[in-house]
């Protein structure tokens, strides 16, 4: 199952990118806990100084923009092929 | 892809041609086409509107574009890394101008700020970028471009260096660290480290074309508006109408101005074209200057998000210096010209 954080607080891309994800999950039938990090001390934690930013399994894959869907299927598919490997 | 690339390339020319006809396209339009009265309230508010919409939305998309390419080699970590142990002084320096073209929104003020206190960016530094970035910015620079001439946009620009520099320099200089809340200290802030991507430059160009997609889409409304509010002040109030209130001779005009201006938040689309429909009847250049630069630069809603990481006495230290410099800015425009 992929652990998948919007980082953000309320910025129309952090709402967009949100959307974004839950729509390629629901596209490609994949198990993911989507979740929205309004936290700053989390934010801050992951190193991201501008949102939205977006973390697939604990890694940080963007941040201060939005990707495209093309760009954000890629990583999903990349973090489930690492998953299958572990 | 490739070609995708090529198509702001091939548009380039048809700016050009567009921009240049402008006038005589609108004075057909208005003149012939709608067969108007020359000279009346209403012809001139019309021939005003129609002229200066497409004007600035001409200058706002090629602007834009270029802004967009020239961020995609920055980034606020990157920026952050710049700014690292840096010295009072030359520190401010650099971040009042890295601020100008660090992409930056004021909904990621508080990560910024935590990421930079937390990788050891001083307070005046910090506070340099935070008063530069939302100032200085692609949109309020290209309407002072085309509604008031390169003079006034670089006069603008570099009054705001000014302004961003010294009042960091003064914020580090009074040791503010402990009005900072303390849970900023205790953050353990991640390190990023994003790949210097190489970017091959078709990306970059695409990074300028999703920058007017975003830019554009959300400031055309405020244009459109703020130009025909304009339009009407162009052609209906009389002249030298504004010159009592925001003229010269009004010497309250400018702390007036400038009080008025922070809690309002426009964006620089909004507020310009009715500066410079005031200006045009008599407001004095400082006294518009100081308004548009309060409005812009001192925002309500950004202190307020800033309140999550300052106690009140450096907010309004910091809201304090930096309308004292505005003010002093109006006054010594308004002393010169």
């Amino acid at each position: 199952m992929l652990e998948i954080k919007v980082l953000g607080v309320g910025c129309t891309n952090c709402v967009n990118l949100e959307k974004l994800c839950r729509e390629v999950v629901a596209e490609n039938n994949i198990e993911a806990n989507i979740q929205k990090v309004t936290d700053f001390k989390e934010i801050a934690g992951f190193g991201v100084m501008s949102t939205p930013g977006l973390v697939i399994n604990g890694t940080v894959v963007i941040s201060g923009k939005l990707p495209t869907k093309s760009t954000l299927i890629h990583w999903i598919m990349n973090a489930l092929a690492e998953e299958e490997t572990k | 892809m490739k070609n995708k690339s090529l198509i702001p390339f091939i548009l380039l020319p048809v700016w050009f041609v567009l921009y240049n006809y402008l006038q005589p396209i609108t004075d057909y339009f208005v003149d012939s086409f709608l067969g108007m009265e020359k000279g009346s309230h209403l012809t001139e508010s019309i021939r005003f509107f129609i002229f200066e919409v497409p004007k600035v939305m001409l200058l706002l998309t090629l602007i834009v574009f270029v802004v967009g390419i020239i961020r995609s080699y920055f980034s606020p970590e990157r920026t952050r890394k710049i700014l690292g142990g840096k010295k009072l002084f030359v520190g401010n320096v650099l971040a009042s101008l890295l601020g100008i073209v660090t992409p930056f929104c004021s909904c990621s003020a508080i990560p910024l700020f935590l990421g930079f206190v937390e990788s050891g960016v001083p307070l005046g530094v910090t506070f340099s970028f935070l008063i530069a970035a939302p100032m200085i910015n692609e949109v309020a620079l290209v309407l002072l471009f085309g509604l008031f001439g390169w003079k006034t946009a670089l006069l603008y620009m570099s009054t705001g260096l000014i302004i961003a520099i010294i009042s960091g320099y003064i914020i580090g200089r009074l040791k503010l660290e402990r009005y900072v809340e303390e849970w900023v200290y205790q953050v353990k802030a991640g390190r990023l480290d994003v790949e210097e991507e190489k970017n091959p430059f078709s990306e970059r160009i695409t990074a300028g074309t999703g920058a007017v997609k975003e830019i554009v889409s959300k400031v055309w409304i405020y244009v459109v508006i703020g130009i025909g509010v304009g339009a009407g002040i162009h052609g209906y109030v009389p002249e030298n109408f504004m010159a009592g209130l925001m003229g010269k001779s009004a010497w309250w005009s400018v702390p007036v101005a400038v009080i008025i201006g922070i809690p309002m938040y426009s964006n620089a689309a909004g507020i310009i074209p009715i500066v410079q429909a005031l200006l045009e009847k008599g407001a004095s250049l400082g006294t518009v200057l100081a308004f548009m630069m309060s409005v812009i630069g001192l925002s309500l809603p950004e202190t307020i998000i800033l309140r999550k990481v300052l106690k009140l006495r450096l907010i309004f230290t910091f809201v304090g210096i930096v309308a004292m410099g505005i003010i002093i800015v109006g006054y010594i425009f308004n002393f010169i010209f």
